[in-house]
């Protein structure tokens, strides 16, 4: 079991490079592209884990249509010469480095109590044959989380009328 | 098989550097990726667990999840042009409409 666990430290490196490089570098499209190659590290460990439906849908969903959608807008703004210095920021830096860090110890400190009183290191059983496929995940969806599902249509119509009225522009602006 | 403990912490690491982006960032389109980010190292722990118990219903929350992200982005995106159309900027310290 010993190349379990080189992909999954491979995918972990690449997942959290991916997450340090989008918010550190100062170009809005290769932040896009950092996000993609971090959710495709992603993905490969929802595989590793059994969810295959999921994981292929989180390449679908996320890395092709939702940042597209993203980088479709950063080039409809035209972003890539805009200087982000100046402004008044509201928490000096030093603040906003102590915050990132009590969060990191934070978490930390639940996991490890977690990991303690519910035994995580114990080794995980093998999963079934047939765990994480689409034929499973879709008869869940379609039985005892039918009305959660039902409400996500009403919530991406919701969605999709508050985009267009704050995208279209007020008649008196026309130019 | 990796034990579950890694996974809870890459998922916090994740988590943490989604926050320390939405703290340091100024662009808000990177601000708004890092609340994405944030929602996948959730997933991931929701995926993790589902395994280790062998339970399927992480699968179908994080399904349901996705379709939040995807509505979220949506919206997020829409507010963001706006800001954009009536500022020409989309550094966030340059928005300051509630300080009096």
């Amino acid at each position: 079991m010993v190349i379990d666990t080189v992909i999954f430290y491979i995918a972990a490196l690449l997942a959290v490079f991916g997450a340090i490089m989008m918010i550190t570098v100062k170009n809005p499209v290769a932040a896009v592209m950092y996000l993609i190659l971090s959710l495709i590290a992603q993905a490969v460990l929802y595989v590793q884990l059994g969810a295959l439906f999921v994981g292929a849908l989180l390449i679908i969903v996320y890395a092709g249509a939702i940042l597209v959608l993203f980088l479709f807008v950063i080039m409809l703004l035209n972003l890539r010469g805009e200087q982000f210095e100046g402004g008044h920021p509201r928490l000096s830096l030093a603040t906003k480095y102590f915050l990132s860090a009590l969060f990191f110890i934070e978490a930390v400190i639940i996991f490890r109590e977690a990991s303690l009183a519910l035994r995580f290191n114990a080794p995980m059983t093998a999963a079934s044959e047939t765990f994480g496929g689409v034929t499973q995940v879709a008869e869940l969806l379609f039985t005892k989380y039918l009305y959660p599902f039902e409400l996500t249509s009403i919530l991406l119509l919701v969605a999709v009328v508050g985009a267009v009225i704050m995208a279209k522009r007020d008649k008196g602006e026309d130019s | 098989m990796v034990p579950i403990t890694h996974f809870l912490i890459l998922s916090s690491l994740l988590f943490v550097v989604g926050a320390a982006g939405v703290l340091l960032s100024r662009n808000l389109i990177v601000m708004f990726m890092s609340i994405e980010l944030m929602l996948n190292a959730a997933n991931l722990l929701l995926i993790a667990f589902s395994r280790h118990l062998n339970l399927m219903d992480g699968h179908v929350i994080v399904f349901i999840i996705l379709t939040v992200a995807a509505a979220e982005a949506a919206v997020g995106l829409a507010i963001i042009i706006n800001l954009f159309r009536n500022k020409e900027t989309i550094n966030a310290d340059r928005f300051s409409l509630f300080k009096r």
